[in-house]
């Protein structure tokens, strides 16, 4: 038996965007100020939890064909990467650097490595949740 | 820069998240783990060279100073543990690799074995205590993994408890670590130690030093063993030998390096302590290891002795009681990885675990036999093999020192041992065969060949004890006085 959800269903569609763009937000502030990859990561996470919870996995699942496990995975190698590109740069390991860059149009942007390392811990997050979640919801 | 140093730590997990993507091809997941791994051995084998020529060396995260940031490092006691631990994880490998079954290995089984490693190998390098939990929580995190993979019935209920033993370790550890920062204000290991030192050792960092005790006494198998030989026996035979030589030893050097480099002021309290639950170790597990008439459960309550025995040297304290705890603890990461994988053998081959069910297995594969007969020997402490040396330190250590019921339990136990594994030799081997030839499984050569490595290993700790003593004494030394420990990390080069 379906349940009712249009409003869930309806609410989702709009809210989506502001959470997944809080988390996306949440994870580029995150090396100055409060937020980074973890918080950054478990905001997306229960956002496209959200979006399997309102639709059902299948359409999830045919949406974005992704292996959480592999996302995990994924964001695993690029954190310790990182700090191998460290090791290769003969600094202590998991040194990060940073810049301040002049681009056409957007003017002078901070760039920084520990961006990378936080994306890998956010896609960590990310795949660790999501498979957790789906492994539970699969238990009959 | 020293980025050495963490290699033992980065390469096993970065190579553990790359096999996740090669799930399908086992070949290659067996071929890039043993590489790794051997990689690993020959790295750590640098690394004591470098200990060696340049004295302790260490690795600050990221460039932060101690007593600010994380820190790995490298003495000569912690590179021997790595390197050690990396070679007998090699031979299990190579066993793994004839008898562990496509099931396990489609599992990620070797991704969460080079977890496990890089876990081992971070809590032995580590210089901060609150990154030693970490790296605690990473190796056990890998073997939760480990005792419940295959998915038996036996398998899930020893995986609850070991998983809630552990989860209620990790907790306490974690409160002790809480505590400790509280009075001390600081988690580097040698900055503890100095303000410890300065401040001198009150009754609450007596007591916090006690809790933490009790957090490794878990993870040791030191009197709170009653979790380890039930889990240590469900999962697959090489996952039971990495257990069996890493993860308590893990526990065993922990309770060695914080009771001489943080908390060694008030022996009469602490050390007294350990000294009591150090023959109550020795005692229980030669009750459960002469009442057991299973294989795998004698080998267990072995690995539950000798935890006993190695905290002797430190309860003892002297100098050549501790070094003969290093030698002793060497050898036993060897000998009881090649016990575990001896019996495993054994049950593989006979299908059977009890003693009484199995017989006359050295007429079927006579090598097999004479190779656990050797390993016997070497546990029971027979010279030249490797538990001799560690066996004699520790009993001089005690004698200098006068624990004279110490040392009659250490050597007590020896003969348990010896009774315990002459049983299963005189039982299981020797008498009339039950296996005839056309029912005789083949033993796989790969298996066969870390046997024999691993006794060879055996074999040069104890023929080569005047190379390995010069490693062990500078090990020892640093144990001895923490202040070369802490001048290295704290003072500015």
């Amino acid at each position: 038996m379906r349940i009712n959800d249009v409003i869930l269903r309806t609410v989702v569609k709009v809210v989506i965007f502001i959470i997944l763009t809080l988390g996306v937000y949440l994870f580029f502030s995150g090396h100055n100020a409060p937020g980074g990859g973890f918080i950054g990561g478990l905001v997306l996470a229960s956002g496209i939890i959200l979006l399997y919870v309102t639709y059902d996995i299948d359409t999830i699942q045919k949406k974005m064909p992704f292996d959480f496990k592999k996302v995990a995975a994924l964001g695993v190698l690029i954190a310790t990467g990182t700090g191998l590109g460290a090791i290769y740069l003969d600094v202590p390991f998991l040194s990060q650097t940073d810049g301040h860059f002049q681009f056409p149009f957007i003017g002078d942007k901070h760039l920084t490595t520990v961006t990378l390392f936080e994306a890998g811990v956010a896609l960590t997050v990310i795949g660790t949740l999501v498979t957790m979640i789906l492994s539970i919801s699969e238990d009959e | 820069m020293n980025n050495i140093i963490v290699l033992p730590l980065i390469i096993p997990i970065f190579t553990a998240v790359i096999l996740v993507f090669l799930r399908n091809y086992i070949v290659v997941q067996r071929m890039i783990t043993i590489t790794t791994m051997i990689a690993v051995s020959i790295i750590s084998f640098f690394l004591l060279e470098l200990v060696q020529r340049e004295g302790i060396i260490k690795l600050d995260f990221s460039g932060w100073k101690p007593p600010f940031g994380i820190l790995f490092v490298a003495d000569t006691f912690s590179v021997l543990m790595v390197l050690t631990s990396s070679i007998v994880t090699v031979f299990c490998l190579l066993y793994a690799f004839s008898t562990i079954g496509e099931r396990h290995e489609n599992m990620f089984i070797y991704s969460f074995v080079l977890l496990l490693v890089g876990g081992v190998n971070g809590s032995f390098l580590t210089g901060d205590i609150f990154n030693l939990f970490v790296c605690f929580e990473v190796m056990l995190m890998a073997s939760y993994v480990l005792v419940a993979l295959g998915g038996e019935k036996v398998q899930l209920r020893e995986s609850l408890k070991y998983v809630l033993i552990n989860v209620i370790g990790s907790s306490i550890f974690l409160i002790a670590l809480a505590y400790l920062y509280s009075t001390v204000k600081t988690l580097n290991m040698a900055h503890i130690a100095e303000r410890v030192a300065e401040a001198g050792q009150d009754p609450m960092l007596t007591t916090v030093a006690l809790v933490l005790f009790i957090v490794f006494s878990l993870k040791a198998g030191l009197v709170l063993f009653f979790w380890l030989p039930g889990s240590y026996v469900v999962p697959p035979t090489a996952v039971q030998a990495l257990f069996a030589a890493l993860l308590t030893k893990v526990g065993v050097y922990a309770l060695i390096r914080t009771f001489t480099l943080m908390f060694p002021h008030q022996p009469e309290v602490t050390h007294t302590i350990i000294g009591i639950f150090a023959g109550a170790t020795i005692i229980l597990g030669c009750m459960g290891a002469l009442a057991s008439r299973n294989v795998l459960t004698i080998a267990a309550y072995n690995i539950v002795i000798a935890v006993g025995f190695i905290l002797i040297g430190l309860a003892v304290g002297t100098e050549s009681a501790i070094a003969g705890s290093v030698y002793y603890l060497i050898h036993d990461m060897v000998a009881k990885a090649l016990l575990f994988l001896l019996v495993g053998m054994m049950v593989y081959l006979t299908g059977e675990k009890l003693i009484d069910h199995m017989s006359g297995l050295i007429r079927n594969y006579p090598l097999f036999g004479w190779i656990y007969f050797l390993t016997m020997l070497a546990l029971v402490g027979i010279p030249p093999l490797s538990g001799f040396v560690g066996k004699v330190l520790i009993g001089k250590g005690s004698i200098e020192a006068g624990s004279y019921v110490l040392l009659f339990l250490g050597f007590a136990s020896s003969l348990v041992v010896l009774f315990s594994l002459l049983k299963i030799f005189l039982s299981s081997f020797f008498g009339e065969t039950i296996i005839t030839n056309e029912d005789k499984k083949p033993l796989p050569i790969a298996s066969m060949a870390s046997f024999i490595a691993l006794a060879l290993c055996m074999i040069a700790i104890g023929l080569g004890a005047e190379q390995l003593l010069v490693y062990v004494q500078d090990a020892t030394n640093i144990l001895v006085n923490p202040s070369i420990y802490i001048d290295a990390i704290l003072s500015e080069s």
